[in-house]
């Protein structure tokens, strides 16, 4: 018998669609040669990566030859940031980025500290959306590199990446994003957003883990983050992910594919998520803009309860979800993003995330709708907190 | 991630609520940090502990331990239950994943802050009886 799973944490990972996981199987199969081989039954798979590698660029507005391929975007993260600053440091040290992004961009920024590189840390608006006044403060005369993702991943908030970039057109200074979140959820025109630099994730997609890209404007010079051969015209080696490039292609292409259709239905489900969770149950608020969100993304915090007790709870009925709490990072400290738009700790460690996908009904938003109150009752009732809460207000 | 035991006294907790006019009452743990245990006692005149109650505000072992706690002290007398130690309360949990070791540290200190307050309240002193620590966090961050 097949567990049911209602699978709403599409922000964490998604399902890869069964048409990429056919191609796959296919290239295992059939198509396993070393595409820097000589013989055709080799170089014919250099053939399906470029087509693969035409495909998605296509889907982004570029050109083939700025797509580069990586395990991932934690390495085209790392790639971009340790690339661009080691290549531009004798121009100038200075890197201006966010309070909210990614580990994959923090811990990249923060090795450059220990290399002797100036960091700012932009802080957001209680909406989790760029202050874009201390945005424009940080920047300096030597600052060479930005790093703001696209959409941030725990609140779904979409940052004014156009804005960053016209604004500093004029000035030497390359930007790069962190677009993991964004990808997939509408169409982007990377030409139109403007940026030097953007990195994206195949598992995200509705596509396989293990495979990314870096797309770097033509012209623009970085220095390898790893060495070896000729792959990737060198700058990035290592034979080839065949399957996973190709799997990258076909899912942002199935993604694409009536993508405005799919996210209105998403943003329907959501919309009718955060009603009735804000109807239904008292002392909650909703994390980050309504308005500049993603579609499929809210995140809630539930006062007086603490947010893995929930998950575990909703994992009871086959509901998986994510949340920011200090038991679910690893640490004692809830999430960064949740105390960077200024949430007290107790309130980030309630927070729960819900991330829809296309593959998500609306019979699984009522089925959430209808366990989440009691969950959220239950937990109160054992929280001290909110025994203190109702005690000071006299009931 | 968590034992079967951990699961079953997350979802259906053992003693959970309040005591009215309780003998001890004790909370540790802060709101900073994602967890607060508070530990309500009802002891006898002959010094043994009838009645346990726990409400706790933080993750799945943490409603467990403090769930657990409750049962390996009540019925015995305040002495013993000193004895309770965190280790007591995660073997009889079937273990805790390492990072939620803590948490049976919290339930530890949530029956010796009520024991505390216990004493207070009635001017007794018991052996072997620490004052509460202010957060257990910390030792425990140092500790490691």
């Amino acid at each position: 018998m097949e567990e049911k799973i209602v699978y709403f944490d599409n922000a964490a990972t998604t399902k890869i669609h069964d048409v990429v996981i056919n191609e796959m199987i296919n290239i295992y199969k059939n198509e396993y040669g070393n595409p820097s081989s000589v013989y055709d039954f080799g170089n014919r798979v250099k053939t399906i990566i470029e087509k693969s590698r035409k495909s998605l660029a296509n889907n982004l507005g570029v050109q083939a030859k700025e797509i580069y391929f990586t395990s991932g975007a934690t390495e085209a993260d790392s790639w971009a940031i340790l690339g661009t600053a080691r290549k531009l440091k004798k121009k100038g040290k200075h890197i201006i980025t966010s309070t909210i992004e990614h580990h994959a961009v923090l811990h990249s920024v923060e090795q450059l500290e220990k290399e002797g590189f100036d960091v700012t840390y932009v802080p957001v608006r209680a909406d989790g959306i760029l202050d874009f006044e201390e945005f424009k403060k940080a920047i300096r005369d030597d600052t060479i590199l930005i790093s703001i993702m696209a959409v941030n991943n725990e609140i779904g908030t979409i940052q004014p990446i156009k804005e960053i970039v016209e604004y500093v057109k004029d000035k030497d200074i390359l930007v790069h994003t962190d677009a993991v979140q964004l990808i997939g959820k509408i169409k982007v025109d990377i030409k139109d957003l403007g940026v030097d630099m953007l990195s994206l994730s195949g598992h995200k997609i509705h596509g396989p883990k293990g495979v990314g890209a870096l797309y770097i404007r033509k012209g623009i010079k970085i220095e390898n983050l790893i060495f070896g051969g000729g792959q990737e015209k060198k700058k990035r080696p290592g034979t080839e992910n065949v399957a996973g490039i190709v799997a990258l292609a076909k899912a942002l292409e199935i993604t694409l594919d009536n993508v405005v259709e799919k996210e209105i239905k998403i943003l329907e489900l959501r919309e009718y998520l955060i009603d009735n969770v804000l109807k239904k149950i008292p002392y909650v608020r909703l994390n980050g803009s309504r308005q500049n969100r993603i579609p499929g993304n809210a995140n809630f915090s539930f006062s007086f309860i603490e947010g893995e007790s929930m998950l575990l709870a909703l994992d009871m009925y086959g509901i998986c979800a994510s949340s920011g709490s200090a038991c679910t990072s690893g640490s004692l400290d809830p999430s960064h993003v949740l105390l960077g738009i200024g949430l007290p700790h107790e309130i980030a460690h309630g927070s729960l995330r819900v991330s829809i996908s296309e593959y998500n009904s609306k019979d699984e938003i009522d089925f959430l709708l209808d366990v989440l109150p009691g969950i959220i009752e239950k937990l109160r009732n054992m929280s001290p907190l909110y025994e203190d809460f109702l005690k000071n207000k006299g009931v | 991630m968590y034992s079967k035991k951990v699961m079953d006294y997350f979802m259906n907790p053992r003693n959970m609520g309040e005591i009215e006019n309780a003998s001890g009452v004790g909370t540790v743990g802060n709101a900073k940090c994602g967890d607060i245990m508070r530990m309500y006692l009802k002891v006898n005149e002959k010094g043994i502990i009838e009645e346990v109650k726990f409400k706790t505000f933080g993750c799945g072992a943490a409603i467990a331990t403090s769930s657990m706690a409750t049962e390996l002290v009540v019925g015995k007398t305040v002495q013993e239950a000193l004895k309770v130690t965190n280790k007591a309360v995660a073997e009889a949990l079937d273990g805790l994943p390492a990072n939620k070791v803590h948490c049976s540290l919290l339930a530890e200190e949530a029956i010796n802050a009520a024991l505390w307050d216990y004493a207070e309240k009635n001017s007794i002193k018991i052996e072997g009886l620490k004052q509460p620590k202010k957060d257990v966090h910390e030792e425990y961050l140092e500790e490691e």
